[in-house]
């Protein structure tokens, strides 16, 4: 599930970015809270906090049998996280646990990190917790059963989020031309089997760990339950919508490139663009991108004897340019390998 | 190789590389990672057609390991992690989107067919950038510069001290993987039976081990905050910057193959 950069738009992956980093920043001031009231400094959590998350990190590198398959898959960690280290903490582990995945591993873009978090931490870390996990903890079943129930359907609930949230961002970014209803039906279902096996691998080792240490998993005390805060669960709810609801405004006017293009170019789709309520006349003449995009287009109408300048449908004129610029470019790129001793160094390595 | 021990072996060699020396190691990590960020936002932001002046932007990238010294085939191999998911994306284009952009000779290109290569070439070049800024910039230096731009310490310090158990972790993962493996040839992952004990264990154990390290760091004064090497950020950085954003704005701007054919074929 994680994303990467080309699936993103500047602006969508934008809006992620500043939503993950005000869910971040309210995990910290909480945390903080919390070390206030418990008169504990917070950096005494960070080596537990660390190792619970290289735990995952690490964790997330063996494979489970799926039964009945003959395939494999691994956790994510999220909800195992949470219920371990509490949401806000979980949350800025997972944080790190994505950024090195996407540093090291190019496991999802730099650029995706606020969109790759938000599916995949703030789900698990606190819609999983807050209303999944911690309700179904203060049932009064079995503490093994209510642990498999809660990570199954916890694990299951929050992929499904999370994979949602992965379509609709591709989808408002303009990335696809497959059908939203098309792409739906495709991350469904296979998130939900992996969703199946997440939630299962989590439940046992949860289960494992309460029967050897009960006191490292949250929200088995009856105190912790009893904490529960009704604000922090609308809170929550507030920001999915806010989220959700400041992606679908920004299909409406954000005008992300891609998008934009694939409208105004085509005519037969020129309803919906009224129906978004962007004029096309007006959106042409006062974007200044457009109007220097038309002085390019302007100076590079050459080869005038073919005709090719005078027909603006027919982009053969200026493809003939661009294939013998991109050719050029590719010298250039070629030549930049050789200067940077690329080849060189093969034979460096041989000679050692 | 065990999935582990492959990731683990990936993370000393990366960090190996950081700490080679080049006109780009050098760099303040600030300027680098501003930079980055700079050139994967104007890779995303060129239209899904615009395949020639992106194919362009393929050169910034070049510069950079040529001036390293990195070789850029190191990088491909990640290549295998994103290109499956962008091309589950982008494969519907070319039977959704089949209107015909180019006809060569009796071969029809479509915009669909477009769109999807100017996908995958976002995805390689963000792939591109992305691992020349941390082949060529250590952790803690990365670190140092995200304290810079105001990143909270607790998060800065907790992704330090992640990533300096995950390899150890990562180590410890692969001998229980091949223990297991040898206990049980030619089965596919860990069993049923064995999924809730196999990482149990090493959960009870590490929360252990944490709170040791923690009595440890204590007694070495340790109070929530790490002290970082200061690398000076200096006009080069800045010139630096000032260039290559520029070079990116106007190569997103103005199609920079277009112009260039544009001086042969007039």
């Amino acid at each position: 599930m994680h994303m990467a950069d080309a699936l993103l738009s500047p602006a969508v992956a934008g809006t992620m970015y500043v939503a993950s980093a005000a869910v971040a920043g309210l995990s910290v001031y909480k945390l903080k809270k919390e070390e206030k009231l418990q008169e504990e400094p917070t950096f005494k959590r960070l080596p537990t906090m660390a190792v619970m998350s290289a735990l995952v990190f690490a964790g997330q590198m063996i494979n489970y049998t799926i039964p009945g398959t003959g395939s494999s898959g691994h956790i994510c960690g999220g909800l195992l996280l949470t219920a371990l280290l509490g949401p806000y903490a979980a949350f800025l582990s997972m944080i790190c646990v994505l950024l090195i995945q996407c540093l090291f591993f190019a496991d999802g873009g730099l650029m995706a990190l606020g969109a790759n978090i938000w599916n995949m931490a703030f789900y698990g870390c606190f819609v999983g917790y807050f209303l999944i996990f911690r309700p179904i903890m203060k049932t009064k079943l079995n503490t093994k059963l209510k642990l498999i129930i809660a990570s199954v359907t916890g694990c299951i609930l929050t992929l499904q989020m999370g994979a949602f949230s992965v379509v609709l961002e591709t989808s408002l970014s303009g990335i696809t031309d497959l059908p939203f209803k098309s792409f739906v039906l495709l991350m469904q279902p296979i998130h939900l089997a992996i969703g199946l096996v997440e939630g299962l691998a989590t439940s046992l080792i949860l289960v494992f760990v309460h029967s050897t240490s009960p006191d490292l998993i949250k929200g088995i005390s009856e105190k912790e339950v009893k904490k529960s805060s009704f604000k922090i669960t609308v809170l929550v709810l507030v920001l999915s919508v806010a989220v959700i609801g400041g992606g679908f405004s920004l299909l409406a006017s954000g005008n992300p490139d891609g998008l934009e293009w694939a409208l105004f170019g085509n005519t037969e789709y020129s309803e919906s663009v009224t129906n978004m309520g962007l004029d096309e006349e007006d959106y042409g003449n006062k974007s200044s991108v457009a109007d220097k995009a038309e002085a390019v287009q302007e100076k590079t109408s050459f080869l005038p004897d073919y005709a090719f300048a005078s027909d603006s449908e027919n982009p053969l004129g200026t493809t003939v340019s661009g294939i013998l610029g991109s050719l050029i470019v590719a010298v250039i790129a070629a030549g930049v390998c050789f200067a940077g001793g690329f080849f060189r160094k093969k034979k460096l390595s041989k000679t050692n | 190789m065990n999935k582990a021990r492959e990731a683990s072996s990936a993370i000393r060699s990366v960090e190996e590389l950081s700490k080679q020396r080049s006109p780009v190691h050098d760099l303040s990590p600030l300027s680098k990672l501003f930079l980055t960020m700079v050139y994967i936002v104007t890779v995303a932001s060129f239209n899904k057609y615009d395949l020639t002046g992106l194919f362009a932007m393929i050169l910034l990238p070049l510069i950079g390991y040529a001036l390293s010294g990195i070789q850029v085939t190191l990088c491909f191999r990640k290549l295998k992690v994103i290109l499956p998911f962008i091309l589950l994306v982008g494969i519907a284009n070319p039977f959704m989107d089949r209107e015909i952009m180019y006809t060569v000779g009796r071969l029809h290109i479509s915009f669909g067919m477009v769109s999807m290569l100017t996908l995958m070439l976002k995805g390689i070049y963000s792939l591109l950038a992305s691992f020349l800024l941390v082949s060529s910039t250590p952790v803690d230096e990365l670190c140092k510069s995200l304290r810079k731009i105001h990143v909270p310490s607790m998060i800065v310090s907790l992704l330090l001290l992640t990533y300096r158990y995950v390899s150890m972790f990562l180590d410890e993962v692969a001998t229980m993987s091949e223990s297991y493996a040898l206990r049980a040839p030619g089965q596919k992952g860990i069993a049923f039976g064995t999924w809730g004990t196999f990482l149990g264990q090493l959960i009870v154990r590490s929360s252990y081990k944490a709170n040791r390290n923690y009595d440890s760091m204590i007694l070495r004064g340790f109070k929530g905050e790490f002290f970082y090497c200061d690398r000076r950020f200096s006009g080069l950085s800045w010139l630096f910057i000032l260039v290559l954003s520029g070079i990116c704005i106007f190569m997103r701007l103005f199609n920079l193959p277009v112009l260039l054919g544009s001086v042969f074929v007039r």
